[in-house]
């Protein structure tokens, strides 16, 4: 039987074109049908998760039903009562399988969990956000059949970009307007087109070829202070290439399709390499990510913290959170010795970084602020960046670990 | 005191600078508001107007300069 990753080669995006063309030529007319819809959806979904992947497929079918549970149960406890325990045991189960499938490498030797599949991180993400704003009383009236549209969207289900709840079912509720539907076509075909151009060039040259050549040359030029060597530093910028362009092809694929189908999916990168500092640069990288961290575990640490009044000053609150949110993207990353110091790392540069603009604005006269400046601020973030992508890649475990 | 009267000095207690002359400049964009700084004001709205704004009505397209805030706050209010 077929079976694909998603956008992986030419056949895929062919049956997409094809499964595509009936729909939009729907959209233009002003009709969406949830019946095709639901058809294509599952169709690729059976070409990721079917044929001998198909101990995936299972694990994504009871996960859903369990996480439909889940949130379904909540929104109708919501209606009635308001517990904070019941809320947080409801958090706690719904990142349960999640957290099992992150620790089982880590305690059983590298082996892989069986009830993972593809995509369990970004399904996770989704969830828990619409369990929370269900709390918030912010969404009130949760649909099952929405719910399951949402969680199993084909474009975004393996990597994102992680929408919001009520951002796509205004979407898909509704049917853009011809005028509006043909700029959406426009961009999306653009977005593929430059998803071709970073994926399958610009990845595949970083990736493929580069790589595994600086890869050799490290290894050979180990002996070294903490066995650096110049291919390391290659290694570190052509790594950090590489994840750029595969994960912002894959994204562009999948903001694209979704376009293509009438849906807004946010896109997830914005001119990273040109942040001035740490903190832009979170504004700009895999952003569904990183805001979805700000809204959901850093804005409503501060609340609870200030709340609570936990600590004195408003900026250690906003330096302890920095350290425990970027904790916890490292943990989410895996349980590594490399992930959890790539987060640690973002964290104390987040404190630093805010330190820094508040010493700046207190001296403002004194501080130059000019061309030279800022073109050195953007180098230096790229290379702090790209340092955080060395630890992050796990190379220097190899380098430092393996004979 | 009225809302706006009240925002305005709940967000110069915060940015540390008079926003009442730039009433439609984004805050986020000139570093003025960060995620920080927009739970303060939410905690600030809550203790000093009773308004309670939960973190995620916080749409930070839709509270990203002194007049959106103040409307906001008035609709809410």
């Amino acid at each position: 039987m077929l079976s694909f990753e998603p956008y992986g080669n030419p056949t895929y995006f062919a049956l997409l074109g094809v499964a595509l063309l009936p729909l939009m030529i729907g959209l233009l007319y002003g009709k969406r049908s949830r019946l095709y819809e639901t058809l294509i959806s599952i169709f690729f979904l059976i070409l990721t998760f079917g044929g001998p992947k198909w101990t995936q497929g299972i694990a994504l079918i009871i996960y859903i039903l369990y996480e439909v549970a889940l949130t379904w149960g909540y929104a109708v406890y919501r209606k009635q009562k308001n517990s904070g325990p019941v809320f947080y045991l409801m958090v706690i189960l719904a990142i349960l399988p999640l957290t099992i499938v992150k620790v089982t490498p880590a305690v059983e030797n590298g082996q892989a969990s069986l009830i993972g599949f593809l995509g369990i991180s970004y399904l996770t993400f989704r969830a828990v956000q619409t369990m929370m704003e269900t709390r918030d009383g912010t969404l009130k009236d949760y649909n099952i059949m929405t719910f399951l549209q949402f969680m199993l969207f084909f474009p975004t289900i393996s990597s994102g970009p992680i929408d919001r709840y009520r951002r796509f079912e205004q979407d898909y509720r509704t049917v853009p307007s011809r005028e509006k539907y043909l700029g959406m076509i426009q961009k999306g075909v653009r977005y593929i087109f430059v998803g071709f151009l970073y994926k399958f060039l610009l990845a595949y040259y970083f990736g493929t070829i580069l790589m595994p050549k600086l890869q050799i040359m490290a290894m050979h030029s180990r002996g070294g202070f903490m066995d650096l060597s110049w291919p390391v530093l290659g290694y570190m910028y052509a790594y950090s290439a590489d994840l750029f362009f595969d994960f912002a092809g894959y994204s562009l694929f999948a903001v694209g399709t979704s376009y293509l189908m009438g849906i807004e999916t946010p896109m997830n990168f914005k001119q990273p390499w040109r942040s001035p500092n740490i903190k832009d640069f979170w504004n700009r990288w895999h952003i569904t990510l990183s805001f979805w961290f700000r809204d959901f575990i850093y804005m409503r640490l501060v609340f609870w913290f200030m709340k609570h009044r936990m600590f004195k000053s408003p900026r250690t609150t906003a330096n302890v959170t920095y350290i425990i949110n970027m904790l916890v993207m490292g943990f989410w990353h895996g349980v590594t010795w490399y992930y959890i110091t790539y987060g640690l790392f973002h964290g104390v540069a987040l404190v630093v970084n805010d330190a820094w603009l508040r010493y700046k604005k207190k001296h403002r006269e004194s501080v130059p602020h000019n061309r030279f400046t800022q073109l050195f601020a953007i180098f230096l973030t790229a290379n702090l960046v790209c340092f955080s992508f060395l630890i992050f890649s796990g190379f220097l475990n190899t380098l430092w670990f393996t004979k | 005191m009225d809302v706006k009267e009240t925002v305005l000095s709940i967000l110069n207690d915060l940015t540390g600078s008079d926003v009442s002359g730039a009433m439609d400049d984004n805050l986020f964009d000139s570093g003025l508001l960060d995620s920080m700084g927009s739970v303060q004001l939410l905690l600030q709205l809550q203790s000093q107007l009773g308004v309670n704004v939960p973190v995620s009505e916080f749409e930070r397209s839709e509270w990203d300069t002194p007049n959106k805030i103040i409307a906001k706050v008035e609709s809410l209010a």
